[in-house]
C-alpha cells in the first residue's frame, strides 16, 4: 500500500522535471556525423568526381536501390555515366559506403528528404554529386593508386615506383 | 417569473459548464499525462494545444456512425444516452455556491448514489447491445466493479450524512464551516476516492475497458458521436466525483473571503480532478480478482469499522441525546 502512495509520489515530482521532448521543427536534434541519412556522392580534393564506376555499392546494396552504368573518358579512366539511387527504396544501412572502395559514396547525417511524389524519390547523379570530399577531406585514390594516362602506364612516370605486383609471393 | 428566469439560467450554465469541463478534461488529462512522463502533450493547435478539444470535437463528429448490424439496434443507441444522461443528472444537486445550485433536495446524496447506480445500466447495457464477445467481458466485468463499489461509495458516506445529520448537500457543507469533513471522516474520504475511481472506470480499476485485453471493453463497436458520448460521460464522470469529494469532504463552496465561494469549489474540483489523472499516470491495472477482493476484504471491513467507530464518537459527544 505504501508503495503505491510513494510510486504515486515520484510521478508527481515528474511535475517539475523538463520534458525530454525535442519540439522538432523548431529545435533539431543533434545529429551524429556518422548517422546514415540521404546518400552522396563526394569528390576528390582535386574536384573531380571520385567514383569509378566499379558496382561495388550497386552488388552490396540489399534492397538494390543503386543502378548505374560505366563509361570512360578518353584516358580511360571509368565514371559513371549515370549514377542513380531510389530513396523510395533505400533502407539506409550503409553498406554501399563500406562497400566503396574510394570513398565516394557517403551517407550523411541529413534525413529530411521527403517528398510528395514517388518518382521525387528517384536521386540522379546530378542530385547526389556534391562539390566537396565528404568525410574523408585529403584523400584521393588516384595519389594512392596510380593513374594510367595515354601512352604511359601506371609506374612509368617519372619519379613513380613501379606498382606492386599483387600476385607475387615476395614482400 | 424571475425566479423560473434565474433558475433556467442556472440549468443551462450548469448544463454546458458540465458539457464543457468535461470536454476540456480531454485537453486536461492529455497535457498533464504528457507533463508527468515528461513530454509536452498536444501543444500545437491553438493556444497551449486547447483548440485540440476543437479538432477532437470536429473529428469525433465527423466520424461515420456505425451500427453493427449484429447489434441490438435500440439499446445500442440508448446505452451512451443513459451514462451522460446520469451523470448530468447528478450535476443537479451540487451546491456549486452558498445560492447556486439548481434543486435544492433533502436527498441529495441518496440522488448522488441512486444515479451513479443508474450509470451501471449504460455500461451493461452497452456491452449487451454490441453482441461481441469483448463487449459484453467488458460490460459484465463493469456491472461486478460497479455494483460492488456502490456499496462502499454509500458506506463511506454515511458517516458524512451522520456527522451533518442531514442528506443534503447545501446542509452537508454547511456543516463543515468549522471543520472540513476531510479530517473526521478521513477514513470514509479515501474509501469514498477508491470507490469513485472504480464508479469512473478510472485507471487501477479500468477493467470494463483495459485496452489491452479487451481491445476497448464494452465501447468495442462503438464509433463517432455514441463513442464520443461515453467518453464525455466517462470524464464528466471525473469532474461530478471530483465535485462530489469537494462537497462531501473538503467543505464545497467554504474558504476564506479574498475569493468568492464559487472559484473556491471550482478550484478544489480543479485539483481533485488534477489527482484522477496522477493517478492514471502512477498506477497499473489490477487483475480482475484482486479488484474484487480488495474491495469485499479491505474497503467493506474498513467501512463498517468507520461506522461504527464515528457513530461511536458521536454518541459520546451528544450523549445520546
Amino acid at each position: 500500500m505504501l508503495n503505491l502512495v510513494r510510486g504515486i509520489w515520484l510521478v508527481f515530482l515528474h511535475l517539475f522535471h523538463r520534458p525530454e521532448t525535442i519540439q522538432y521543427p523548431e529545435e533539431r536534434p543533434y545529429m551524429p556525423p556518422r548517422f546514415r541519412g540521404r546518400i552522396v556522392l563526394t569528390r576528390d580534393p582535386d574536384g573531380k568526381e571520385r567514383c569509378v564506376a566499379c558496382y561495388l555499392c550497386s552488388v552490396a546494396c540489399p534492397v538494390d536501390c543503386i543502378a548505374l552504368q560505366a563509361t570512360q573518358d578518353e584516358h580511360g579512366r571509368r565514371y559513371p555515366a549515370f549514377f542513380r539511387i531510389n530513396f523510395s527504396r533505400c533502407i539506409f544501412c550503409g553498406f554501399c559506403e563500406e562497400a566503396c572502395p574510394t570513398y565516394a559514396i557517403q551517407l550523411t547525417p541529413d534525413f529530411e528528404m521527403c517528398e510528395y511524389h514517388r518518382e521525387s524519390m528517384v536521386y540522379e547523379k546530378e542530385d547526389l554529386l556534391i562539390s566537396g570530399p565528404g568525410k574523408h577531406p585529403d584523400y584521393n585514390f588516384y595519389r594512392v593508386a596510380g593513374l594510367a594516362i595515354g601512352g604511359k602506364d601506371k609506374g612509368e612516370a617519372e619519379h613513380e615506383a613501379p606498382p606492386v605486383d599483387l600476385h607475387g609471393l615476395m614482400p | 417569473m424571475s425566479m423560473t428566469v434565474r433558475t433556467i439560467v442556472i440549468v443551462l450554465i450548469v448544463l454546458f459548464g458540465a458539457l464543457f469541463a468535461a470536454a476540456g478534461m480531454i485537453w486536461v488529462e492529455r497535457r498533464l499525462l504528457a507533463v508527468w512522463q515528461d513530454r509536452y502533450g498536444p501543444n500545437r493547435v491553438g493556444p497551449f494545444g486547447l483548440a485540440q478539444v476543437l479538432a477532437d470535437m470536429v473529428k469525433i463528429f465527423s466520424k461515420e456512425d456505425w451500427i453493427p448490424p449484429f447489434a441490438d439496434k435500440v439499446v445500442f443507441v440508448l446505452a451512451p444516452a443513459v451514462i451522460l444522461i446520469t451523470v448530468l443528472m447528478s450535476f443537479v444537486v451540487i451546491p456549486i455556491g452558498p445560492y447556486f445550485r439548481v434543486a435544492d433536495l433533502n436527498i441529495g446524496l441518496l440522488f448522488f448514489l441512486a444515479m451513479s447506480s443508474m450509470g451501471v445500466y449504460s455500461i451493461v447495457l452497452a456491452g449487451w447491445a454490441s453482441n461481441s464477445k469483448y463487449s459484453l467481458l467488458g460490460g459484465m466485468r463493469a456491472a461486478a466493479q460497479m455494483l460492488s463499489y456502490e456499496v462502499f461509495l454509500g458506506l463511506s458516506l454515511v458517516g458524512v450524512a451522520m456527522i451533518a445529520g442531514s442528506f443534503n448537500l447545501q446542509e452537508i457543507v454547511n456543516a463543515q464551516r468549522n471543520l472540513w469533513f476531510c479530517i473526521p471522516q478521513f477514513m470514509g474520504l479515501i474509501i469514498f476516492y477508491i470507490a469513485s475511481l472504480a464508479e469512473t472506470r478510472r485507471t487501477p480499476f479500468d477493467m470494463p475497458e483495459a485496452d489491452s485485453e479487451l481491445v476497448a471493453g464494452f465501447h468495442t463497436e462503438y464509433s463517432a458521436i455514441k463513442f464520443g458520448a461515453f467518453f464525455v460521460g466517462e470524464y464528466a464522470g471525473i469532474v461530478l466525483n471530483s465535485a462530489m469529494i469537494t462537497t462531501f469532504f473538503f467543505g464545497g463552496w467554504l474558504g476564506p473571503s479574498w475569493l468568492p465561494p464559487l472559484v473556491w469549489f471550482l478550484v478544489k474540483t480543479a485539483l481533485l480532478v488534477c489527482t484522477y489523472v496522477l493517478i492514471r499516470a502512477a498506477l497499473p491495472r489490477l487483475r480482475y480478482d484482486q479488484l474484487m477482493s480488495f474491495g469485499w476484504k479491505v474497503l467493506l471491513p474498513l467501512c463498517l469499522l468507520n461506522l461504527i467507530v464515528t457513530g461511536g464518537v458521536l454518541l459520546a459527544i451528544t450523549g445520546g441525546g
